[in-house]
């Protein structure tokens, strides 16, 4: 199970501002370990962002995403107490889902 | 107006292979049958902006626009974390789009938006060496409006050699 998502949601009463930490190594399929050879492509290939469970944002992402990707956007209508929901999907198959409360 | 330059191959080839590529993918049943998630792959494999951008349902060729907003660092000491803003006080826009033009991987990240959502996104990208950052906003009309930023890149950061 991959780590869990950072996600920190912050309303001002008409719209929250939500900051998102994936956790994810991002292999591009270009950098080379210790031994010299290829490390394989692995990387986040598909986010959903969700505001008491409706899909407010979703986004496709190439290698091109620095690791540990962050991403911020802002959800109107978001009040406190709202729910906010990350998910991913990587080119792996693996999944994570989080959510967190809006402050 | 200016258009962003296409590399090596020209626009029709790309399109062409970006359909290939699509259609293998769905062939081998990798990607779910909604085909907007199989364009929305092949793009990735695009080898210029232009086809990038048309992989993904841009109907004209993109535009310069001052409406369209890209906050990035003039200089990138690493390229493995540069912080990118794209954002815009248009509205109707469809999708929001990184690219970089001399990636290995041209485009970088597609945001798709709803009404619920501002455009106006903050994420960090790669970058493998200098050059030009595109932040684009599809329309839901099929225009492609791109604001471009030169990022100077002092340590490439795709792990290639």
């Amino acid at each position: 199970m991959p780590n869990p998502t950072r996600i920190r949601a912050q309303s001002n009463g008409t719209s929250a501002t939500v900051r998102v930490l994936m956790a994810h190594a991002m292999e591009s399929g270009r950098r080379k370990d210790a031994a010299g050879k290829l490390v394989p492509p692995w990387h986040i290939q598909q986010v959903t962002a969700t505001h008491n469970g409706k899909v407010v944002l979703t986004a496709d992402w190439g290698t091109a995403v620095s690791q540990n990707p962050y991403l911020q956007f802002v959800v109107r209508g978001a009040k406190a107490g709202d729910t906010i929901g990350i998910a991913w999907t990587d080119n792996r198959g693996e999944t994570r889902s989080d959510a967190a409360t809006v402050m | 107006m200016t258009t962003p330059p296409d590399r090596a191959l020209t626009r029709r080839l790309a399109l062409q292979r970006s359909a290939q590529v699509a259609g293998l993918l769905a062939l081998t049943g990798l990607v779910p049958a909604h085909a907007a998630v199989a364009a929305g792959r092949a793009a990735f494999d695009a080898p210029s902006v232009n086809g990038a951008l048309q992989a993904l349902g841009a109907g004209a060729a993109p535009l310069e626009s001052a409406d369209v907003i890209l906050t990035a660092p003039d200089i990138a000491e690493n390229g493995a974390v540069v912080p990118l803003t794209v954002s815009s006080l248009l509205t109707g826009i469809q999708s929001l789009v990184i690219l970089v033009e001399k990636n290995p991987s041209i485009l970088c990240a597609v945001f798709h938006l709803s009404d619920a959502v501002d455009a106006n996104l903050s994420t960090r990208i790669k970058m493998d060496q200098t050059s030009p950052v595109y932040g684009v906003a599809l329309m839901q009309d099929g225009r492609a409006l791109f604001a471009r930023k030169d990022v100077q890149v002092t340590v490439g950061g795709c792990g290639g050699d």
